[in-house]
């Protein structure tokens, strides 16, 4: 048994390192913002505790096939015997050690989350776990069949088809949907937010380099849900308040026709009153009628 | 049961529901409309000329679903043909006509009512130009055709519910019904199969009005296939 722990202990000890070093800072979702970041680690860390337990399984199963083979001299046999009763050391470690990983695991997992402020998880409407950054810029994703947009609450609200974040700022999204459950997932900010009708789904995250970004919907949500999906960036603090600002200027005149920002809109209110849907229309009607709008009260 | 039995009892099984799947399949893939081809209808890089029209009942002449709302398309050879799968050359100015003959409402999201993604951001609406247009007034927006992944969208305005002459199922012809006549430009991008849409959810009596023809290929939606 002995020989089997030190073939173990040598193999962990050497890959353990190497996987580490060369292939952890590779790992998605690379390290574009903080919860990239620590997404990256909590990866790195699952696999280093993981790899020891896999070349335990991969060790036992390469010496048994090699050392106990049948047609091997001596080798005892293998039903019946003391050699197939239980082995209480082996066994008492065995649960002992899986307990300790798995308690450990889940207090990691804890700490992870909060000290990341969610760790770029949708916190829902009411976050208990916020950034520390004095500032954060607030950036409303609005999902509908089958698009995300952006309002922009700080530069008066402006709506975009485009995703353009500052570097170095902490970022609030606010996740929502105009129909259906859609899920908000921008890989390299290792942000992913379920976006769901009447309802603010905060996530957080904080942006540290300029780059692109991968923005797909990741809950099935219809015929085009595979289109749904669009390239961000993240600029420099500089570059954005130029964008941000001409966008503003520019869609100053459809901007007026939105209704005011809300955190979410509801689905019956009316269209020009401050809610996205027409007046007539009951989204969670099976015979919506669609006509002219009709005469306000 | 001997083992042949169960054997052939086990393959037989597995035969009916591989034909189950290949049925489910080839059922799914099989009705597609047709590809109206536009690539070869004028010398290389000239500019295709794409007139469509939006129609609140497609009607008894074109398939199962009398009562959904469709887009029609004109081929070359000027014939009405009830498609959404349209071939065009790549990096080529698409100069795009839509003969919008359905209502409209106020947009569920009214930021597409503002033009995108066209050249010049503008559209004119019977002869006159606009890049907003405010859905919650006047007669509303009846659809929109948004190419989402090339950031296109125009709005397009729908006609007088109240209209006495308001077309009731296709093909639509003006003036014997009223229209709006939308006319935009846009410039294709590289090969690709782009999905386009529209996204005001007009599939009347489905859930949010985005099922039956908006969850159609053929009628609210379709493929711009771009060739080099």
């Amino acid at each position: 048994m002995w020989r089997m722990v030190a073939i173990w202990a040598i193999l962990s000890v050497v890959l353990d390192p190497l996987f580490y070093f060369l292939v952890g800072p590779h790992i998605p979702p690379g390290d574009m913002t903080s919860a990239a970041v620590s997404n990256q680690f909590d990866f790195n860390v699952l696999f280093l505790i993981a790899l020891p337990v896999l070349l335990a399984v991969w060790v036992y199963l390469a010496y048994s096939i090699i050392m106990w083979r049948a047609s091997r001299k001596g080798v005892p046999e293998p039903v019946g015997g003391t050699e197939a009763r239980g082995h209480l050391g082996v066994q008492v470690g065995w649960i002992v050690t899986s307990t300790v990983i798995v308690l450990g695991l889940f207090v990691f997992g804890i700490v992870e989350l909060i000290t990341t402020a969610g760790s770029g998880g949708g916190e829902g409407p009411n976050p208990i776990w916020t950034p520390t950054s004095a500032t954060i810029l607030p950036v409303q994703v609005i999902a509908q069949q089958w698009k995300f947009t952006y309002r922009y609450p700080t530069f008066g609200g402006f709506e975009s088809q485009q995703l353009v974040l500052p570097n170095d700022t902490a970022i609030a999204f606010h996740v929502t949907s105009l129909d259906v459950i859609h899920d908000f997932w921008a890989y390299q900010l290792s942000i992913k937010a379920d976006a769901n009708p009447q309802l603010d789904n905060v996530a957080y995250t904080t942006t540290r380099q300029t780059g692109s970004v991968t923005v797909r919907c990741d809950e099935l949500c219809g015929l085009w849900h595979g289109a749904m999906f669009n390239y961000g960036k993240v600029v420099s603090k500089t570059a954005f308040n130029i964008w941000a600002k001409a966008t503003e200027k520019a869609t100053a005149a459809n901007t007026k026709d939105l209704p005011p920002f809300a955190y979410t809109y509801v689905p019956d209110a009316n269209g020009s009153d401050g809610g996205y849907y027409p007046d007539n229309v009951d989204p969670y009607s099976h015979s919506e009628v669609y006509g002219a709008t009709p005469a306000k009260s | 049961m001997s083992f042949g039995g169960r054997l052939s009892v086990v393959l037989g099984l597995f035969i009916v529901a591989a034909g189950f799947a290949v049925w489910g399949v080839v059922g799914f893939l099989l009705p597609q409309p047709p590809t109206v081809d536009f690539t070869s209808a004028q010398p290389a890089g000239a500019p295709v000329n794409l007139t469509v029209q939006t129609v609140g009942s497609i009607g008894n002449g074109y398939g199962n679903h009398p009562t959904w709302v469709s887009y029609l398309v004109k081929n070359p050879q000027g014939q009405w043909i009830h498609s959404t799968i349209w071939k065009v050359p790549a990096h080529t100015r698409i100069n795009l006509t839509v003969e919008q003959f359905d209502s409209g409402s106020p947009l569920r999201n009214q930021q597409w009512g503002r033009v995108q993604g066209t050249i010049g951001n503008v559209m004119t609406l019977n002869g006159k130009p606009i890049s907003v247009y405010n859905s919650n007034t006047g007669n509303g927006v009846g659809h929109t055709f948004s190419i989402p992944t090339l950031g296109i969208s125009v709005p397009l305005v729908g006609v007088n519910p109240n209209a006495n002459n308001i077309c009731s199922q296709a093909p639509c012809s003006s003036p014997s019904s009223v229209v709006n006549i939308i006319r935009t430009s846009f410039v294709t991008s590289g090969p690709g199969n782009y999905p386009w849409q529209c996204f005001v959810p007009c599939g009347l009596g489905f859930l949010f009005g985005n099922g039956g023809p908006m969850s159609t290929v053929g009628y609210m939606g379709g493929f711009l296939d771009v060739e080099a």
